[in-house]
């Protein structure tokens, strides 16, 4: 069991190694492609609002102007993440925007599992038991979580020097 | 800052019109919120990459938002600030954006 090995490496080409075991790839792969297409469908699931956030909390009609100007463009840029999830699922080198296409689409898949799930600041998702019924859906939002800080340390190497500015 | 270009001012006029109520430039700020869900190292990843922050930067943000329910990671004009709260929407964060008062 290949534990301890990192499954996302950055190479010196500046590309990304990705060491996903044939039933992780099957299931990012299936995840993917459910998520899309619930996405493309426009299914009204209530888990799915979380992807399309509040950007004027104390101005609704602005905010009303805001998802009107952008909901296409986000839907655009999810099905597109997912997309290259579904489609590099299987390879074992991707390109820096490949992976950062890993990344959006896997949080949106531990984003809607989270929400479906109830997750609050108390349940970090591995607190169910055997008995539980979302025994399966929690440890594949603790898979989610794991791959996610992966390719989040794998990335981090490959960030150009940061350019400072006050806020 | 570019000022309003005053409209001529008829000489029975000794003020101009108070304009404290159209301010064009008034900085906004973007707020991110504290939830549940997203990971601490995601989230400050996602500042770091959209704003080029440091390191130490992104973490103190995003302990800042852990801790205190929200932190705000950015201003600027509405536009910039639509823009920034767009690209924090695609990374799947909670971020609003208001006028600075």
């Amino acid at each position: 069991m290949a534990r301890f090995r990192r499954r996302v490496t950055r190479t010196r080409r500046g590309t990304y190694q990705i060491r996903l075991p044939q039933g992780e790839k099957d299931l990012l792969e299936n995840l993917a492609t459910q998520l899309r297409t619930m996405l493309s469908l426009g299914t009204s699931d209530p888990a799915l609002r979380r992807l399309f956030p509040t950007a004027y909390h104390e101005d609704v009609e602005r905010d009303r102007e805001y998802q009107q100007l952008v909901r296409d463009e986000l839907v655009d840029r999810r099905l597109a993440a997912l997309t290259t999830v579904e489609e590099t699922s299987a390879v074992q080198e991707v390109t820096e925007e490949q992976l950062a296409h890993w990344l959006t689409g896997l949080n949106d898949l531990r984003l809607v599992l989270g929400t479906r799930l109830d997750v609050s600041e108390d349940t970090d998702g591995t607190d169910g038991d055997d008995d539980d019924p979302d025994v399966t859906a929690r440890s594949i939002y603790d898979y989610l979580g794991f791959l996610l800080t992966e390719i989040v340390d794998a990335l981090a190497e490959g960030l150009p020097p940061s350019v400072e500015s006050d806020i | 800052m570019v000022a309003p270009t005053p409209a001529p001012a008829p000489s029975e006029v000794s003020q101009p019109v108070d304009d404290t109520r159209t301010k064009p430039d008034q900085p906004w700020i973007v707020l991110v919120w504290n939830d549940p869900i997203n990971l601490m190292s995601y989230v400050a990843f996602v500042l770091q990459k959209l704003f080029g922050y440091s390191r130490e930067k992104a973490d103190g943000l995003m302990l800042q938002v852990h801790h205190e329910g929200r932190a705000v990671v950015a201003n600027g004009p509405r536009e910039t600030c639509e823009l920034h709260v767009f690209r924090l929407h695609e990374h799947g964060l909670w971020a609003t954006m208001q006028h600075d008062l």
